[in-house]
C-alpha cells in the first residue's frame, strides 16, 4: 500500500476504535444504564482509543517515510557488484538515478539498457515491494496492539479524559514546535548544501569573486576554479534593484501614510485603504507580468525617444514594479509608526502656531522615526527576497554596473534559474543555488531581526 | 501691533506656500497609487480581453474512406485515419489559386495544428458522414487569429503573417468563412505549447489540489498551535522562542521555502516532485505563521470572563479552550486562515523550485500527480514569445485575480460582521 | 440638604442655571468672548458662555470633570480645529479682533495665543531645539546668536535655565516633569505671546513642581494675560484674580477669585468651592 492509502486506512481505523472505545467503556460500566459510574465520559474514551490507534500508527509512517529512501539505496548498493560498490559519491548517485529511471521504464527501454543495471532496476523494485509491504504490517500491527493496549486498562475509575488531555496537550506543543522545526530545516537545508558547495569553492571568491557564470565552470571540468562562481554582480545587482524600489516605495508609501492619516476625510480614507488591499493583495507573478511586458516596453520606448540606449530586461523596470509592490507595506507600516506618536505632541506643536506640514516634518516624523525606519528595513527585506518580479522582467546576465538602465540578475532569479529544469542534484551549480539561498536567509533574517529591535525599542517610549 | 507678531505675519505667505506643497505631495502619492491600480487593471484587462475570444473557420472536408486510409466498413478504425491528408486536401480544394509547395505549406500553416483533431472527433461522433463532404469548423492557428483580434498590418513586429497569407485570410473574411466564438475551451483545456489549444483547467485543478492540501495542513496546525501558545503555554523562554520563530519565519522570502521544500521535502523524504502534495506542505509551512498570528489575536480577543464562567462550571482548561474560546475565536481563525490562503494561492516562487514548472498538458486527478498552478501557469505563459500567449496570460491572470477578490471580500465581509461583538 | 441629595439634583439637572451671576466683564479685556456655544457633533459642551479675560491678570477655570473647561480654553487658539466634529459658535475676540473671522489666519493667532497642556509634551528633541522650535517655524530670530538670546531669556523666563544651563543639548524628554513642563513654558514663552492658556498645568507634577510652577505663574501675568484651567481650588485661589466657575457647560459664576472663594453667590459654585463633589 502507498503511503497515502495507508494514511486513510490508518484514519478509517481510529474512526472506527472511537466506536470501539465507547462501547467498551459502556460494557465496562456494565451496559447503557450503568454509565454514571465511570469516572469519564465513554465519549472521552473513545476518543483516547482513536487517539491511542491512530497517533502511534501516523508518527511511525512518518518516521519511516523519512528513512525510507536512505535506507532503500543502502540496501540496494550492498546488493550491487562490489566495483559499483567503489564508485565515489557523486558517480554512484548518477549511477542510482539511472537504476530509479529504468525501474519505472517500459520494457522496450530495458532491452535497451545496461544489463548491469537492469539487474539494479529489478532489485530496487523487490526491495521496494518488499519495504512496501513490511510498512504496511507494521502499521497495522502498530494500530491494533495499541488499540488493544488501551483497551486492556479501561476501568470503571479509568481516568480517560485526564489521559486524553495529556495526549491532546503534546498534540498541541508539536504542533506549534513545527514553526522551530520549520526553521530549523531551512537553516539545515541551506547550510549542508552551502557546505557541500564552499568545499568546491572557497567561500572568498563565492563572497568576492567578480565573475559569475555557473554554466561556463559546468562545461569545463574545473569546477570552480575559473572563479566562475563570484557573487558580487548577483549581490551589486539585487542592491540596485532594491535601491530602485526603494526610491519609489518610500516616498510614495510615507506620503500616502501621512496624507492619509493628516489630511485625508473619511470619504477619501474608505477608498484609499481597498486601493492599498487590492495593491498588497496582486500576486507578485502579475507584477512581473505587468513590468516586463508594459512597464519595461514603456521605459525602453521613452529611453530611446530621449537617445538613451536602455536595455529591455533594464534593472529600472524591474525596480519601479517592485516598488509599487512595496508601497501598501511601507505605507501601512508607517502609518503604524505615525499614529504611535502621542497626539500631545501633535497638539504642542500646533498649539505654538506651527502649521500642519511643519507639525509633521518637524514633530510627528522624528518622533516616528524609529517605526518608520523598523518599516525601511522590513520593506527591503522584502524587496531582498521578491522573486517573480525580477525572474520575470530582470536580466540572467551578471552584469556589475550601477546604470539602472542597464540588465542585471540578482540573488533570487539566480536561485530560480540554477534551479529549474531538469539537472542532477549534487553539482555545484545547484549547490550554488542554496549557497544564495543561506545569503538571503541571513540577509533577510537579521534585517528582521533589527526591524523588530528597532520597533519594539520605540514601542516602550510611547507605552 | 508688537515686533515679533510682525515677524510672524511677514513668514506667514512662504510657510502657507509649503503647506500647499507637501499637503499637494501627499495628494499625488495617493492619486499615484489610484492611477497604478487603475492602470494595471485596465491593462490587464484590455490585453486579456481578446483570449475570450477565438476565431474558426468553416472547411469543407470530404471524408473520402481512401483518402483517410480506413476501411469504410470498420468503425473501430475511424480514429486512427489520416486525417492530415484530409484536411490539406480540403483546404487546397478551398483555395485553388494557392500553388507551388511553399505557398501550400504557408497555406497549410494558418490552420491550427489541432484542427485535425477537430475533424477526426467530428467524424467519431457523427460516423454517418463518411463518404460525405461536409462543413466542420476548426480553429485558425493562434498567429492568424491574434493578427484578426489585433489592429495591427502585416510587418509590424510579432507579427508572423506574410503579405500573401494576408490577403488569403482576407478572402475568408470577405466570403464569411471565419467565425469569432466565445473561447470556452479556455475554460476546458489544459495547457498547450499552441496558444489556440491552451487552456487553464489544468492550472486550476493543481491549484484546487494544492490549496486543498494546503488548508488541510495549516488550518488544523495552525489552530493547534494559537491554541497551544494562547491557552496553555507557560509563559516562558522557550515559549517566547516559538514566538520570535514564528513572527521571523512570517519575513522569510517565500524562495527560501522552495529550498526547504527541493532540499528535505523532495530529497530527503522522497516526496514526488512536481505535485501538488509538495505544493501543498511547501505552502502550508509558508501560510502557517499568517493563520498562527491572527488565530492568537482571535483567541486573546476571547474575554477572560467567558473563560471564568466555563471553569466556573466545572470544566477542564482543556474544555474551556476547545468548547468555549475555540468556537468563540472561530470567526477571526476563519478570517486569518482565508487571508493566509489567499497568499499561498498567489504564490509562485517557491513552487519554482519543487519542479511545479514543468509544461503539463494533462490535467492533474490527484494530488500525487505532477501539476501547475495558476501563477506558475500565468510565468511559463508570460514566458512563452507567441503574441497569443500574452492574451492568455492576461485571461490567466484575471481569472486568480477573480478568486483572490472573492476570497479577500469573503475576509473582509467575515472581519465587518464579527468585528467586537464583546 | 443632604450631600447625597444635591448630588442627585445637580446630576439630574434639577437646578436651573439661568445666565451668569458675577462679573463677566472686564474693563481692560485682552480676550472677551461673548455667547459661545460648542458642539461636538450634536452634543452641546459649552452653552452661551460669555466672559472677559483681562489684561495682565490670571483668570482661572474650575468647574468639575467634564464640565467643558478644557474645550472652552482650546476655543480661544482655535485648537478646536483639529478636531474635525467640533463647532464653535458665539463672538470671540482677541483686542477687538475676531478670532473665527475666516481671513484670519490660525496660525498667527496660535502665536499670539499660546498654550501650555496638561502633560507635559516636550518634542524629542534636545531642550535648546525645543525652545528654538517656535522661533525658528516663526522666523523670529534674524541668527544664530539672536537665537540664542531668545532661547536663553525664555528659560530663564520660565525659571529653567540655572538647572539646564550645562545641558542644552541633551533631549527634552530626560528631564523631570516639573521641569519638562517648565520647558514647556519656556518654549510658548519664546514665541513671544500675548496670551498664554493652561490647561490643568500643574495636574501631573509633584506638589514641589507644583508650587515652581504657580510661582512662575505668578511672575508671568506681569507680561503675559493668562486663563488657567485647574482642578484645584487651592491652586486657583493662589494663582488667580478672578475665577470662573463652570458647570457642565454653563459659566455659572464668575468674579474675582476673593469673592468666589470666600463668598460665592450661587449654590452650585459654593457646593463645589466647600468640596461637596467635584
Ligand atoms: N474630542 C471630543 N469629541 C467629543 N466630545 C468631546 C471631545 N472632547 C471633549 N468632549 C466632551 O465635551 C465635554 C467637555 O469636555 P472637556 O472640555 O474636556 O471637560 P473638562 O476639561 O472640563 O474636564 C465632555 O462631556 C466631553 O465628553
Ligand atoms: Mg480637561
Amino acid at each position: 500500500m502507498t503511503s497515502s492509502t495507508l494514511i486513510f486506512v490508518v484514519l478509517f481505523l481510529a474512526l472506527f476504535s472511537y466506536w470501539y472505545g465507547i462501547q467498551r467503556s459502556i460494557k465496562v460500566a456494565g451496559g447503557a444504564t450503568q454509565v454514571k459510574k465511570l469516572v469519564s465520559l465513554p465519549r472521552q474514551f473513545g476518543l483516547l482509543t482513536a487517539m491511542w490507534c491512530g497517533l502511534p500508527a501516523l508518527i511511525f509512517l512518518l518516521v519511516w517515510t523519512f528513512f525510507e529512501s536512505t535506507v532503500i539505496e543502502a540496501l540496494l548498493v550492498q546488493s550491487l557488484s562490489v566495483e559499483v560498490q567503489q564508485l565515489d559519491q557523486s558517480a554512484l548517485g548518477l549511477y542510482l538515478n539511472d537504476v530509479r529511471l529504468l525501474s519505472d521504464s517500459s520494457a522496450e527501454v530495458l532491452q535497451k539498457a545496461d544489463p548491469d543495471k537492469v539487474f539494479a532496476a529489478e532489485k530496487l523494485l523487490e526491495i521496494n515491494r518488499d519495504a512496501a509491504w513490511l510498512k504496511s504490517g507494521l502499521v497495522l500491527i502498530l494500530c491494533l496492539s495499541c488499540v488493544a493496549f488501551i483497551i486492556s486498562r479501561f476501568a470503571v475509575d479509568f481516568r480517560a479524559r485526564v489521559y486524553l488531555e495529556k495526549i491532546i496537550m503534546r498534540v498541541l506543543l508539536a504542533c506549534s514546535i513545527i514553526a522551530i522545526l520549520t526553521t530549523v530545516g531551512i537553516v539545515m537545508s541551506v547550510l549542508f548544501e552551502s557546505i557541500q558547495f564552499f568545499s568546491s569553492v572557497p567561500p572568498w571568491e563565492f563572497l568576492f569573486g567578480l565573475e559569475w557564470s555557473p554554466q561556463m565552470a559546468l562545461r569545463a571540468d574545473q569546477v570552480g576554479s575559473s572563479g566562475a562562481f563570484g557573487a558580487v554582480p548577483l549581490f551589486a545587482g539585487t542592491i540596485l534593484i532594491t535601491i530602485i524600489a526603494m526610491c519609489m516605495a518610500v516616498p510614495v508609501g510615507l506620503m500616502t501614510a501621512i496624507y492619509l492619516s493628516q489630511y485625508a476625510s473619511e470619504r477619501l480614507r474608505s477608498y484609499a485603504k481597498p486601493m492599498l488591499e487590492v495593491l498588497a493583495g496582486i500576486p507578485t507573478v502579475v507584477y512581473g507580468f505587468f513590468a516586463a511586458l508594459t512597464v519595461a516596453p514603456f521605459i525602453r520606448d521613452t529611453g530611446e525617444a530621449l537617445g538613451l540606449s536602455v536595455a529591455s530586461e533594464s534593472a529600472l523596470a524591474a525596480g519601479l514594479v517592485m516598488g509599487v509592490m512595496i508601497i501598501p507595506f511601507v505605507s501601512s507600516l508607517s502609518d503604524d509608526a505615525i499614529n504611535a506618536v502621542p497626539t500631545a505632541l501633535k497638539e504642542g506643536s500646533l498649539g505654538m502656531g506651527a502649521t500642519q506640514s511643519e507639525t509633521i516634518k518637524q514633530v510627528l516624523l522624528p518622533a516616528a522615526l524609529p517605526g518608520i525606519v523598523g518599516a525601511f528595513l522590513l520593506a527591503v527585506s522584502r524587496a531582498v527576497g521578491e522573486t517573480m518580479i525580477v525572474v520575470m522582467a530582470a536580466g540572467m546576465a551578471a552584469n556589475l554596473t550601477a546604470n539602472p538602465l542597464d540588465s542585471v540578475t540578482t540573488v533570487t532569479v539566480q536561485i530560480v534559474k540554477l534551479l529549474t529544469g531538469d539537472q542532477e542534484f549534487n553539482t555545484p551549480k545547484t549547490l550554488a543555488a542554496f549557497a544564495l539561498g543561506l545569503m538571503l536567509f541571513v540577509t533577510t533574517l537579521a534585517l528582521n531581526v533589527a526591524a523588530l529591535k528597532v520597533v519594539r525599542k520605540y514601542r516602550e517610549q510611547y507605552d | 501691533m508688537s515686533d515679533s507678531t510682525q515677524k510672524v505675519i511677514n513668514s506667514l505667505k512662504k510657510r502657507h506656500r509649503k503647506e500647499k506643497v507637501f499637503r499637494a505631495a501627499g495628494a499625488t502619492a495617493i492619486g499615484f497609487g489610484f492611477l497604478l491600480v487603475f492602470l494595471l487593471i485596465t491593462d490587464i484587462i484590455t490585453k486579456a480581453t481578446p483570449a475570450f475570444k477565438q476565431n474558426w473557420i468553416a472547411i469543407e472536408v470530404d471524408f473520402q474512406p481512401d483518402l483517410l486510409g480506413i476501411d469504410g466498413l470498420d468503425l473501430t478504425r475511424l480514429p486512427k485515419g489520416d486525417y492530415r491528408t484530409v484536411l490539406r486536401s480540403a483546404i487546397f480544394e478551398m483555395m485553388p489559386e494557392v500553388s507551388g509547395r511553399r505557398d501550400k505549406r504557408s497555406l497549410f500553416g494558418l490552420i491550427s495544428s489541432s484542427a485535425e483533431f477537430e475533424i477526426r472527433n467530428h467524424l467519431v461522433a457523427n460516423p454517418a458522414d463518411l463518404g460525405k463532404k461536409v462543413t466542420v469548423w476548426v480553429k485558425v492557428d493562434d498567429d492568424v487569429d491574434s493578427y484578426l483580434k489585433d489592429d495591427v498590418v502585416v510587418g509590424e513586429p510579432g507579427i508572423r503573417i506574410s503579405e500573401k497569407q494576408a490577403t488569403w485570410i482576407k478572402k475568408w473574411v470577405d466570403s464569411e468563412l471565419i467565425e469569432s466564438r466565445w473561447n470556452s475551451e479556455f475554460f476546458s483545456l489544459g495547457d498547450s505549447r499552441e496558444p489556440e489549444s491552451a487552456g487553464v483547467k489544468g492550472a486550476l485543478t493543481g491549484t484546487f489540489y494544492t490549496m486543498l492540501v494546503t488548508l488541510v495542513l495549516s488550518f488544523p496546525l495552525g489552530v493547534a498551535a494559537a491554541l497551544y501558545l494562547e491557552e496553555f503555554a507557560p509563559k516562558n523562554r522557550w515559549t517566547d522562542f516559538i514566538e520570535v520563530n514564528i513572527n521571523n519565519l512570517a519575513a522569510v522570502p517565500s524562495i527560501v521555502f522552495g529550498l526547504l521544500g527541493l532540499a528535505v521535502i523532495i530529497n530527503i523524504f522522497g516526496l514526488p516532485r512536481s505535485t501538488p502534495l509538495v505544493g501543498g506542505i511547501v505552502l502550508t509551512l509558508m501560510t502557517l505563521p499568517t493563520i498562527i498570528i491572527a488565530s492568537r489575536a482571535s483567541i486573546k480577543a476571547v474575554p477572560p470572563s467567558i473563560r471564568e464562567a466555563a471553569m466556573g462550571l466545572g470544566a477542564s482548561r482543556m474544555q474551556v479552550a476547545f468548547s468555549h474560546v475555540l468556537p468563540l475565536a472561530m470567526p477571526g481563525i476563519i478570517t486569518g486562515t482565508i487571508i493566509g490562503m489567499a497568499q499561498a494561492l498567489g504564490e509562485t516562487a517557491p513552487l519554482l523550485m519543487i519542479g511545479m514548472v514543468a509544461f503539463i498538458v494533462d490535467v492533474p486527478g490527484g494530488i500525487t500527480d505532477p501539476a501547475t498552478v495558476m501563477p506558475v501557469q500565468i510565468y511559463l505563459w508570460a514566458d512563452s514569445p507567441e503574441r497569443a500567449f500574452v492574451a492568455k496570460t492576461s485571461a490567466a491572470i484575471l481569472v486568480l485575480l477573480g478568486f483572490l477578490l472573492i476570497m479577500n471580500s469573503f475576509a473582509a465581509f467575515m472581519r465587518k460582521k464579527f468585528e467586537k461583538r464583546w | 440638604m443632604s450631600d447625597l441629595s444635591i448630588t442627585e439634583a445637580l446630576t439630574s439637572d434639577d437646578i436651573v442655571i439661568e445666565g451668569t451671576v458675577g462679573t463677566t466683564t472686564a474693563e481692560d479685556a485682552k480676550m472677551s468672548m461673548r455667547n459661545v456655544n460648542v458642539f461636538y457633533g450634536d452634543k452641546q459642551a459649552i452653552k452661551n458662555v460669555s466672559l472677559d479675560l483681562a489684561r495682565n491678570q490670571v483668570t482661572a477655570l474650575i468647574g468639575p470633570s467634564g464640565c467643558g473647561k478644557s474645550t472652552f480654553l482650546r476655543c480661544l487658539n482655535r485648537m478646536n480645529d483639529t478636531i474635525p466634529i467640533c463647532r464653535v459658535e458665539g463672538e470671540l475676540k482677541l483686542e477687538e479682533q475676531d478670532i473665527y473671522a475666516k481671513k484670519l489666519d490660525p496660525v498667527l493667532l496660535r502665536a499670539r495665543v499660546g498654550m501650555v497642556f496638561q502633560k507635559p509634551n516636550p518634542f524629542p528633541k534636545s531642550i535648546y531645539d525645543n525652545v528654538a522650535y517656535g522661533p525658528r517655524i516663526h522666523g523670529l530670530a534674524a541668527n544664530r546668536a539672536e537665537l540664542d538670546e531668545i532661547v536663553v531669556s525664555s528659560l530663564q523666563k520660565a525659571g529653567l535655565f540655572g538647572e539646564v544651563k550645562d545641558r542644552l543639548d541633551a533631549p527634552g524628554t530626560g528631564l523631570s516633569g516639573g521641569q519638562q513642563q517648565r520647558l514647556c513654558i519656556a518654549r510658548t514663552i519664546a514665541v513671544s505671546p500675548e496670551v498664554i492658556l493652561m490647561d490643568e498645568p500643574a495636574s501631573a507634577l509633584d506638589p514641589i513642581a507644583t508650587a515652581v510652577i504657580e510661582e512662575l505663574i505668578d511672575e508671568l501675568k506681569e507680561k503675559y494675560t493668562i486663563a488657567i484651567v485647574t482642578h484645584s481650588m487651592q491652586q486657583a485661589a493662589r494663582v488667580s484674580q478672578a475665577t470662573a466657575y463652570f458647570h457642565m457647560g454653563h459659566l455659572v459664576e464668575m468674579g474675582k477669585t476673593e469673592q468666589i472663594f470666600t463668598n460665592p453667590t450661587h449654590e452650585l459654585t459654593e457646593n463645589y468651592i466647600t468640596g461637596r463633589f467635584g
